[in-house]
This record gives C-alpha cells, sequence and structure tokens, in this order.
C-alpha cells in the first residue's frame, strides 16, 4: 500500500470529491492563494497556509477554489448558505482559533437549520480547521477546541489521529448531508502511514481500538492517540496491558466501544489536549461513571491540559501539553 | 415599467393579506395562541410584496425576524404559517421554528431569522450557489436598519463584490431597531450611501410606495439575472407597532404614532393613488378587503383546529443521518 502524508491524505479526499461531485467547491483564505497577484508563481501561491489544498486550483478552477478575503464570519456564512441551497463546500478556516470570530454562522445558523426548519433543510457542509499544541503558537493559534464544537446538537466533529483515518474520515465529511467540524492536528501533517489510492470511507461514530489490552483502557483524541499508543508500548514492558481506544469522533461519540472495554478492564484513562473543564476528558469520565460505574475496579484518571490559555515559551508549552510520562503516570495510578 | 392591471390587483390582495394576517396575530398573541416573540411588520407591507412579486421559486429569499410580510409575499402557505405560529405540528417547520425562524426551501425562502445581520452572509452563500451552477435566479437579503451596523453584513457585502454575486442587499429602514432610533445608531446616518461604498449601485426609496419599491427591486434583480453582480436597496418605511407584541412603545410619542398611520400606510397610498388615476374600481379593492379577512380567518380556524407536535418530534431532526 503506498505511504502518504496526513496532508496528502485530506488533500486526495477532497480531490476524489471534487472530481466526483461538480457541487463540492473549496472555499476559504489563500486556499489557493495569490489572487489577483502578479508573481510568477501568483497561481496556488499557497495552496492552503499549510498546503493542505495544493494543486487542487489547477485540476478544478477558480471557480471551484476560491480564494476569499480574510473575512471568516462572511466564509463561514457563505459556507452555510452555499450548503444549505445544494452546494458542497469545504471552508477552511485556517486555525480553529479563528473559528471564535465566526461561531453564530456555525452554532446558531448552520447547525440549527435542520431543526428550525423541521428537518426540510439539508446542509452538507465541511468546516476544516487546524487544532493543536506544540508550534509555539502561543494563545491564539494553537487551542483544542472540539469541545465547544461537540455540545452543539445539530454539528458532528471529527478530529483524525493518523493518515489513513484522515482521508476515510474526509471523504464520509464531504458526503454527509449535516455539517461537520474536521479538526486537523497542525502537528501531525507531515506523519506518514500507508492510505490506499482509491477512495474510502470511515463511517462516523465508530472508535478505533487502536490496541488491544486487559488492565487499562485509554480513550485519547487526535494527537493525544498516538501518544497514548507510546505510553501503551512503555507500560507493556513494564507488564501493564492497555487497551487504546481513538474515537476518531466526538459527536457522534461511540460510547458503546468505551463502556465494552471498560467492562472488561474495569480501568480507565481519558486523555485530551483540551482544558479540562467541560472537556471530553470530562464527559467521557461522567458517561463511565454513569453507565459502568459497577465495573470500575477503582477511580477514573483524566489527563488533560490546565485551566490555561496555550503558553508561548517552549518551557511552558512542554508541561502544558499531555505528555506520555503524564499518561503512563494516570496508568500507574489508576493500576495502584 | 407601468404595472398591468393584474400585478397591481395582485399587489393589493398581497399587501391586503399581510395585514389582515399581523393584526391577527397581535390578537391571537394577546388571546394566549401565539406564543414565544412575535414581531409584526404592519406598515412595512409594500417592501414585502414588492420583492415577492419581483422573485420567483428559483429565486432565494432570506428574512428577519419580522419577516411574516416577506414570506406571505414569497409564496409561503398562508394557513401552514399561522400553524407554525401556533407552535403545531402541520406548520411550515413542524412547530420547530416559529414565527423567528420560519422557512419554506421549496419556495426559495431561506428562512427568517433570529439573529440581526444574520441572514447577510447566508444570502451570499445562496448566490454563490447560483453563480457556481449558472443558474440565471438571485438572492435577496432583507434586513432592517439595526442589521445595517452590524460588521457581519459591512463582510457579506464587501464579499458580495468581490466574488460579484446576484445578492440584493434590501435594508428595510423601519425607523428603530428595537428601540433606538435609526439616527442615532447609524453614524452616517445614510444606510444606502454606507452601505454602496462597498462598491456596489446603491438606491434609497420611498418605502411607503409600494411603486417606487417594485422600480428599484426590479432594476436590482435584472441586474443580478444578468450577471451585473450585487445591489442595494434602501427602503425608508415606518413600523406601526413595536419592536416586538407587548412593546408598550415607550420611545415612541402618541402623535408620531397616529401620523405614521395617518401618512405613512402604504395599503392606505396605493389605494389612494389606483383610485385617483382609475388604474382599479374601488369595489374590486372592496372585494379583496372582504377575500382578505376570509382568508385570515381561515388560517386562524386552521390553526387552531391542528394538533400540536408528538413528544416524540423532540429529538427528530437533529441531523440528516444518524450513526
Amino acid at each position: 500500500m503506498p505511504t502518504k502524508s496526513y496532508r496528502e491524505a485530506i488533500n486526495e479526499a477532497i480531490d476524489h470529491e471534487m472530481a466526483r461531485d461538480e457541487n463540492v467547491i473549496v472555499i476559504g483564505e489563500d486556499v489557493s492563494g495569490g489572487a489577483g497577484c502578479e508573481g510568477p508563481d501568483a497561481e496556488d501561491a499557497y495552496g492552503g497556509v499549510l498546503g493542505v489544498t495544493k494543486g487542487l486550483v489547477g485540476k478544478y478552477g477558480r471557480r471551484r477554489v476560491i480564494d476569499t478575503p480574510i473575512t471568516e464570519s462572511a466564509i463561514m456564512g457563505t459556507a452555510a448558505g452555499a450548503a444549505l441551497t445544494g452546494l458542497r463546500p469545504v471552508a477552511e478556516m485556517m486555525f480553529v482559533d479563528f473559528l471564535g470570530v465566526c461561531f453564530d454562522m456555525i452554532y446558531n445558523q448552520a447547525a440549527k437549520f435542520r431543526y428550525m426548519f423541521g428537518g426540510t433543510a439539508r446542509t452538507p457542509l465541511v468546516v476544516r480547521a487546524m487544532i493543536g499544541g506544540g508550534f509555539r503558537a502561543a494563545a491564539q493559534h494553537s487551542q483544542t477546541l472540539h469541545p465547544m464544537f461537540t455540545m452543539v446538537p445539530g454539528l458532528k466533529v471529527v478530529m483524525p489521529s493518523n493518515p489513513y483515518d484522515a482521508k476515510g474520515l474526509m471523504i464520509q465529511a464531504i458526503r454527509d448531508d449535516d455539517p461537520v467540524i474536521f479538526l486537523e492536528h497542525k502537528a501531525m501533517y507531515d506523519m506518514t502511514g500507508e492510505v490506499p489510492d482509491e477512495p474510502y470511507i470511515i463511517p462516523f461514530g465508530e472508535a478505533a481500538v487502536t490496541r488491544d489490552g486487559d488492565d487499562v483502557t485509554i480513550v485519547a483524541f487526535s494527537m493525544m492517540a498516538k501518544r497514548a499508543a507510546k505510553a501503551a508500548d512503555v507500560l507493556a514492558k513494564e507488564g501493564i496491558s492497555v487497551e487504546v481506544i481513538d474515537p476518531r469522533t466526538t459527536s457522534p461519540l461511540d460510547v458503546d466501544t468505551i463502556l465494552e472495554s471498560v467492562e472488561k478492564t474495569g480501568r480507565l484513562v481519558v486523555v485530551d489536549e483540551s482544558p479540562p473543564r467541560c472537556s471530553m476528558a470530562a464527559d467521557i469520565a461522567a458517561l463511565v461513571a454513569e453507565h459502568a460505574f459497577h465495573d470500575l475496579k477503582g477511580p477514573i484518571a483524566t489527563v488533560t491540559a490546565p485551566h490555561t490559555p496555550v503558553p508561548f515559551s517552549p518551557s511552558l508549552e512542554d508541561i502544558y501539553m499531555p505528555s506520555v510520562d503524564k499518561i503512563i503516570t494516570a496508568v500507574k495510578k489508576v493500576m495502584k | 415599467m407601468q404595472l398591468s392591471r393584474e400585478d397591481m390587483l395582485r399587489a393589493y390582495r398581497l399587501m391586503r393579506t399581510i395585514r389582515e394576517f399581523e393584526e391577527r396575530v397581535f390578537v391571537e398573541f394577546e388571546n394566549g395562541n401565539v406564543p414565544g416573540f412575535v414581531h409584526l411588520c404592519y406598515g412595512q407591507e409594500a417592501t414585502a410584496v414588492a420583492t415577492g412579486m419581483n422573485l420567483t421559486d428559483r429565486d432565494k429569499l432570506s428574512i428577519t425576524h419580522r419577516g411574516h410580510g416577506h414570506s406571505i409575499a414569497k409564496g409561503c402557505d398562508i394557513n401552514s404559517m399561522m400553524q407554525e405560529l401556533y407552535g403545531k405540528s402541520t406548520g411550515l417547520c413542524g412547530g420547530k421554528g416559529g414565527s423567528m425562524h420560519i422557512a419554506d426551501l421549496s419556495r426559495g425562502m431561506l428562512g427568517a431569522n433570529g439573529i440581526v445581520g444574520g441572514t447577510a452572509p447566508l444570502a451570499v452563500g445562496a448566490a454563490l450557489t447560483i453563480k457556481t451552477r449558472g443558474e440565471d435566479g438571485v438572492s435577496v437579503c432583507s434586513m432592517g436598519d439595526g442589521a445595517s451596523n452590524q460588521g457581519l453584513v459591512f463582510e457579506a457585502l464587501n464579499m458580495a463584490v468581490v466574488l460579484q454575486l446576484p445578492v440584493i442587499f434590501l435594508y428595510e429602514n423601519n425607523g428603530w431597531g428595537e428601540g433606538t432610533s435609526h439616527d442615532y445608531a447609524v453614524g452616517s446616518k445614510d444606510i444606502a450611501g454606507r452601505a454602496g461604498a462597498f462598491g456596489l449601485p446603491h438606491v434609497k426609496v420611498d418605502g411607503t410606495d409600494f411603486f417606487a419599491v417594485h422600480e428599484a427591486m426590479r432594476e436590482a434583480v435584472e441586474r443580478g439575472r444578468s450577471g451585473g453582480g450585487p445591489s442595494v436597496v434602501e427602503s425608508v418605511n415606518r413600523r406601526f407597532g413595536g419592536h416586538f407584541v407587548g412593546d408598550p412603545m415607550l420611545y415612541r410619542t402618541p402623535d408620531e404614532r397616529e401620523h405614521t398611520r395617518e401618512f405613512m400606510d402604504p395599503v392606505k397610498i396605493f389605494r389612494k393613488k389606483v383610485l385617483e388615476s382609475n388604474l382599479l374600481e374601488e369595489a374590486q379593492l372592496d372585494e379583496i378587503d372582504k377575500e382578505a379577512v376570509k382568508t385570515i380567518e381561515d388560517a386562524a380556524d386552521s390553526a387552531a383546529a391542528a394538533a400540536f407536535p408528538d413528544p416524540k418530534e423532540l429529538e427528530t431532526d437533529v441531523y440528516v443521518s444518524y450513526y
């Protein structure tokens, strides 16, 4: 099977769908780049700020790969209105932090059309945004805000942790008739993995059990799923058998797979890069406490960022992020 | 452009129907039959009707919380509208939207909106669909003077100009944003001029004059259809009532309200004009008046008789597909 990066996998998914369906468009700031510019390589100068949509304008033209002004609310609103009337926009919002500029269009508009209009509306919208720390990008370019979208009824929230999942989940996101928030971890764009050339779908709400184990269940999202896997490798050498679950989508959430695992292991650690309050870590801990309390052999542990903005200084950001060491410590704590 | 006799009769019928609808909703709100927040557009009928009559089902229309008139003029079923306002299962949105979110996508009516200015970028998006698919429709965004100050609307204006989309930004300047005067809140005191500064053709018309609004909208729609890009129309009218039903209107004087009803009533002005110019006969108009009363009487009866949604409807229609 060919090896591709997370970035290439997402690009390939959008490319497949643009070729398959004329209604799929890409819209956002610098999704091509160079609009109105005279540089020798102005066309496709950016291809997205991190190059995820590179090459699409050459295949599909500016009619379907639309560079916009820096105007997040209007991008989101335009994409929502276009989705409501029959297009399938993939809106690139760059950093998830910038969604703060246009939240009204997401949670009051796109998320609610179907319900408010009595089931008559379809809003096949994909909102792409980068999440995550580790780039020394400080408080307004490093957040991991998936819980804010997960709590809004009407939205689906996807956070792929590897290139294979990224492609299959993106194709599902574009074909899906509901608004999807597709969160790409910026530290994973160069991560490579096996990705088939042909299109395929990964359904939403189906967790991946990325490692079987008997002693402890770890639930972890996006890049934290990778760190959980590394922690599990270390712990295996110490004789602790860890099961790792990557839910892949936070809305819908595959609760059954998590509960079945806890039923087997009796112990749970949830790892999430977002701050702790009202987080997925808190949510999953609550779900397990409510539905699998009698299967638990001890208290649940969570490993999250602290309740602070993301710091700039490397020395601070390194301790802000949930690390492999912190995950190992949490597992050992629940094993006691 | 000279309107046909049929068009003028249709315009009068629509305006009278909207007036009856709003007067009746006021009464039924007081009676406890219409729950929630309700914003009436009486006094603004000419703008809604002049807009709707320039559009077809292939054109899109996004409206405000004060949207009953535009809904009727765009062809929404009046019984289903009244049922929706009553919160009944047979309403246009199954009772899940109400007055502030009433929609009929099959008619190109993309929904009333509870967020001031929220419709502007959505209308731009609808215009993007039209342009991307090479269709010949237009997208109209109806907003108030209050929305004219929202940053999001400025972004939408710029986006429409940059992408050269067939969208018409229709500002209904009805005098107040909630309880604050347009003259206070609009810094430049010139909505059309300020919007036009984004690079669009713009015009300000007397919103109490159906014929003036019709002509302005006709030109803007024609421009959009023929690939001429976006336009701005500001229609200056005056709402008869408060911001919402129940608003004691402490910010208005009794004299002003009386003057508005007497001299700024678009239905009265239309009637006077067509009779003085011998364009229509009084007996015909009287007949339409009676029909309008009957139409709304039937709508209210149908809404009273309809059932509330089944409890199982609480959790449906959140998503198209569940997993």
